[in-house]
């Protein structure tokens, strides 16, 4: 591990002059990724800037059914709140395991965008829009490509906003090693329509994938998606689950995940 | 839990080191620090083959804190020994096998990942490991040669004076006579299998401080070992050349071993070796990443082997044809494994009459593979019983009735198998039979429908195994190549008021030894085990010591101390005889006293040790004064614990998920002393094998390339992953040793893979699938399944 400096900041408009001023600078939210990533020596920032000490980051505010969750929200907090809908607390409560869950945060996952990250998944399929100090994205055009994001240098994101789903639910199928989803699946039906979006596969991150989106449009009932079978041509293939594996899972977590619905 | 003052055989005493465990008061090799303390870090290479041309220190050398900088060519200069491999086999025509030098730090070429290179010697941690980044290595990358069969057929040469890659081709049986068997054969049944490699994973990974003191020429070195004395012996004489005396091999508390921290391995000799260099103490503990990479790892066996039968199922032959990885180099006891540790276990439990097994030992350019929990009799019980089990599928007989109808009957022991072994004892039928009605094999079809139910496929394996433990007669492991003797050594020293210190050569590093051993003093000399302490790992304390592994602690080391015993209680009695001046002949001892038979005159054995130590009435003109013996104890057989496991597994057709949903295991480890510590060991076994069988599996890239070099990606098994067991005991006793102990270490990863994956063929046989593979992964399921479609 090399040595870094240690910045923290009190309010946002601080925390960016310090990310931008350093050489290097990287923001850390939870660390569940950064810090394990420095510790490995597989990133090397020069400065540290800690968001822990923005006070108005954390928070969990719903207005009807839609949601708005404050960046450094803990993913223990969102599974434990009654302001969330189910299927985003019971998403929460799944992510790693009980350590992880009270550091990480909902703006640190989206920011770094995971491949195999569930949040990016519930993002996509629900249309959430991702709040920063500069403005806002929908989650459309938010996750650009593995570990990619259409943040700017030393962009800040601070909230993360979902609209209200008829019907959502995610599942998710893990690696047996690191228990982060080989296939991850969330559907959701809503006044626009069906959105399924899938984690864990695909070679440039989260994803739509139509195809079960189309299928289920009409017809939101697991039967709909009997027969169907989605493409294998842009997934990851590795020791665990090789392309064609996951294809075939995420057409199975996506039944799972319609069933849940009730 | 027994009556507190029953601290004897058969008493489940809480375990004694487990308040220093659980408090954190354990003292581990890396709690260990020296005054004038520098810290090694080892440059490892990053390809699996390649030519090392040269090694540039310069820039390491002159960067903060380095004390020094050490490459392959500093120890050639210096006359430093390879590691040497401490049994020979040979060809089948009579060649030695080929045993190619293992050098410390790499010298002409790296031959696998994590291959150490150079190490830089620094005041610091940080220090080490950041000047260890400025060194430059000039290495020609070769072709790795990473997949057995390839490398048998012309791959890339891992050692140029190893043809074909071919360490050895090994066999024993008469290939002539058993293909006669074969031909007559109303039915033979073959399989094809591949033992896959595992990595040991140690909670604690491996570390060494070595300590030279200039002033006396004393070497001391702290190791992470199961066995000190072999350390200072393979190092000390083939490494170093340090004799005994000048020598100490400490190893403390040490976080599990499974097999790995046996052999000797190329960082302790170096730190011991540095720290005469640099004349300061030098400490090297590994980081996780580094122990994928340079711990033994275990199994990795690919196997043709086929059974014959007569129509009634009564098994005729055996063969077996076994491609076993050495890896890039010898481990100290690699050649062993699949031969000795092996094929001699191809009889298993039944009575075949006729058995041949060809060994080819193979290099390759993967890290060295040794012994791992099981060693050898796991990949046997894996291919014995899965191809009973198949046979039973072919044929249309029970599972039950034809391991039942092959067995070895419980009246013909001892029992002298083709293949070398005499087992001296067992019952076969009695673990068979509790196994079947504690698993309650009647309600399957029951719970089968049940679970079709939920969607989910249910089935339902069985293995029965035997194990060759307690190594070994030295006299039949000499014939067959070990280059030292596998005896154990006791060191008992009553003392003046009674307790008892027991000095073992048996290390202890997980197994419990200081309350087990403690036990067997409290059964013979009637003392509470509070007033019995165990030393053990230090060279310097014990007289001697040959080590734990192979299940031999109880049964050799235990045996040991027993003998030991024997001695005391002879000598006592002569001083019984003299202080109540009765013959020695008259004095029985029992429950802790010493009574003249037949009179109401008696010693408690307190009085007779403090009468050794203040002998003013005392036989000085015959005995010295002093309760405290040694004895050496060299087995005449190997023991032989054998047993069933039953396993209940049920499958989701639609991911391939396997769910291990119960596990019975009936084992015969011999006369129990603590049936808890006996149910963790089966525990800890069981857990390994569902691990080897369902989860965890090492894998290469082709360029040789660890794929699973962190627990990102290697699967370990986890609380989730397993049942609740149900495990019980039916001993026999071992014939040949005082304790009538045979061992209960390996039990549990040896007999519970095959019973796992027989289970999964018994859920996916309605689908006409008759194979998976280990790991049986939720992707491997899937696969058989798509592929039975």
């Amino acid at each position: 591990m090399s040595n870094f400096q240690y910045l923290s900041a009190s309010a946002l408009d601080e925390a960016a002059a310090k990310v931008k001023g350093a050489q290097d600078g990287a923001l850390l939210a939870g660390g569940m990724t950064l810090l394990p990533s420095i510790k490995l020596g597989l990133s090397d920032p020069s400065d540290v800037v800690d968001l822990s000490g923005i006070g108005d980051l954390a928070g969990i505010s719903a207005d009807g059914g839609a949601v708005t969750i404050g960046a450094m929200t803990r993913h223990a907090d969102v599974a434990g709140s009654s302001d969330v809908p189910g299927y985003l607390a019971a998403l929460a409560g799944g992510i790693g395991d009980p350590q992880v869950r009270n550091r990480g945060t909902i703006g640190g996952s989206v920011a770094n965008n995971d491949p195999a990250a569930d949040y990016p998944a519930a993002c996509l399929a629900l249309g959430a829009t991702i709040n920063t100090d500069q403005g806002s994205y929908s989650a459309d055009d938010f996750f650009t490509g593995l570990f990619e994001t259409a943040l700017g240098d030393g962009e800040i994101v601070t909230s993360v906003s979902f609209p209200a789903a008829d019907k959502a639910a995610y599942q998710k199928f893990t690696s047996p090693a690191s228990r982060y989803a080989l296939v991850g699946v969330f559907v959701a039906s809503g006044s626009d329509g069906v959105r399924v979006a899938v984690t864990g596969c695909g070679q440039g991150g989260v994803y739509r994938e139509s195809g079960l989106e189309e299928a289920l449009d009409g017809d939101f009932s697991a039967g709909a998606l009997d027969g169907k079978t989605v493409s294998s041509d842009n997934l990851l293939s590795d020791i665990h689950a090789a392309a064609d594996y996951r294809a075939h899972l995420i057409v199975e977590m996506a039944k799972r995940a319609v069933a849940a619905c009730g | 839990m027994p009556d507190g003052n029953n601290t004897g055989i058969g008493a489940s005493v809480l375990r004694k080191e487990d308040r220093r465990f659980i408090t954190g008061k354990g003292n581990y090799t890396d709690d260990i620090n020296r005054p004038g303390q520098t810290y090694a870090h080892f440059v490892r290479s990053e390809v699996a083959h390649a030519t090392l041309n040269g090694v540039d220190t310069s820039a390491a050398e002159s960067a903060d804190g380095v004390v020094a900088v050490f490459t392959g060519a500093d120890l050639a200069a210096a006359e430093v020994g390879g590691l040497p491999c401490g049994w020979a086999l040979t060809f089948q025509n009579g060649d030695p096998m080929v045993e190619p030098g293992h050098p410390i730090l790499a010298q002409g070429k790296v031959r696998h990942v994590g291959d150490p290179i150079a190490v830089v010697i620094a005041e610091t941690k940080k220090q080490a490991k950041s000047a260890a980044a400025l060194i430059k290595t000039d290495l020609q990358q070769l072709p790795a040669v990473v997949d057995m069969t390839q490398a048998v057929e012309g791959g890339e040469l891992v050692h140029e004076e190893a043809a074909n890659n071919i360490c050895y081709d090994w066999a024993i049986g008469d290939k002539g006579e058993v293909d006669k068997i074969f031909e007559g054969a109303d039915h033979v049944t073959s399989i094809d299998i591949v033992n896959n490699r595992l990595i040991p994973n140690a909670m604690e990974p491996r570390v060494a401080i070595g300590d030279f003191d200039d002033s006396s020429g004393d070497y001391t070195l702290y190791t992470t070992t199961q066995n000190p004395h072999v350390i200072r012996l393979l190092m000390g004489a083939f490494v170093l050349q340090i004799p005994e005396h000048k020598l100490r091999v400490v190893a403390p508390d040490v976080g599990g071993g499974f097999g790995s921290k046996i052999f000797h391995y190329a960082e302790e000799a170096l730190v011991t070796w540095a720290s005469a260099q640099v004349n300061r103490p030098v400490k090297w503990t590994a980081d996780r990443s580094e122990a994928f990479m340079s711990d033994a790892h275990g199994r990795d066996h690919v196997t043709k082997a086929s059974l014959a039968l007569d129509k009634d199922g009564k098994f005729l032959g055996l063969k077996e044809e076994t491609l076993a990885n050495m890896g890039g180099y010898l481990s100290t006891f690699a050649p062993a494994i699949p031969t000795y540790m092996h094929s001699v276990l191809m009889a298993g439990v039944y009575t075949t009459p006729v058995i041949y097994s060809n060994i080819i030992a193979v290099f390759t350019n993967t890290v060295p593979v040794d012994a791992y929990r099981g060693a050898g009799r796991p990949e046997a019980t894996y291919i014995l019983e899965r191809l009973v089990d198949r046979a039973a599928r072919e044929m249309g007989i029970d599972q039950i009735e034809i391991r039942k109808k092959n067995f070895i009957p419980t009246d013909a022991f001892p029992y002298q198998t083709p293949v070398a072994l005499a087992y001296d004892s067992g019952d076969y039928f009695a673990t068979l039979d509790t196994a079947v009605k504690n698993a309650d094999v009647k309600g399957f079809d029951k719970r089968k429908k049940a679970s079709a139910k939920d969607g989910k496929l249910r089935g339902i394996g069985f293995s029965t195994y035997v194990e060759a433990c307690g190594a070994a007669p030295s006299a039949v492991a000499g014939a067959l190549g070990a280059r030292a003797g596998l005896y154990e050594c006791a060191n008992v020293r009553v003392h003046p008021t009674g307790s008892v210190t027991v000095y073992t050569g048996s290390h202890s590093h997980g197994q419990g030894h200081e309350t087990a051993f403690a036990q067997l003093v409290s059964e013979k000399l009637g003392v509470h085990t509070d007033a019995v302490d165990i030393v053990h790992g230090d060279t310097e304390k014990i007289p001697f010591g040959m080590g734990t592994y192979g299940s031999r602690s109880l049964a050799v080391g235990g045996t040991a101390i027993d003998k030991a015993m024997d001695k005391i209680i002879d000598k006592a009695t002569k001083i019984v005889s003299h202080i109540l001046e009765a013959g020695e002949g008259d004095i029985e001892f029992k429950d802790g006293a010493f009574t003249v038979a037949g009179t109401d005159k008696s010693m408690a054995f307190g009085e007779v040790a403090l009468a050794a130590y203040v002998p003013h009435n005392y036989p000085l003109e015959e005995l010295e004064p002093g309760l405290e013996e040694t004895a050496f104890y060299d087995p005449t057989n190997f023991t032989y614990p054998g047993g069933c496991h039953v396993c209940e597994v049920e499958v989701d057709p639609t991911t391939g998920v396997t769910e291990v949903v119960s596990f019975t295991a009936a084992d015969d480890p011999g006369i129990v002393v603590n049936p808890m510590i006996v149910e963790g060991q089966v525990h800890g076994g069981i857990a390994q094998g569902i691990g080897q069988a369902l989860l965890e599996g090492c894998a290469y890239d082709e360029n040789g390339q660890l794929l699973t070099g962190s627990y990102m990606d290697y699967t370990m098994p986890r609380a989730d992953n397993l049942p609740s067991y149900q495990v019980s005991t039916e001993s026999t006793e071992c014939t040949h040793n005082s304790l009538g102990v045979k061992g209960c270490g390996e039990v549990g990863a040896i007999g519970s893979p095959p019973a796992v994956i027989n289970a999964i063929v018994d859920a996916l046989s309605e689908l006409g699938v008759t194979d998976v593979p280990m790991p049986a992964t939720s992707q491997a399921v899937w696969r058989a399944i798509q592929a039975a479609k």
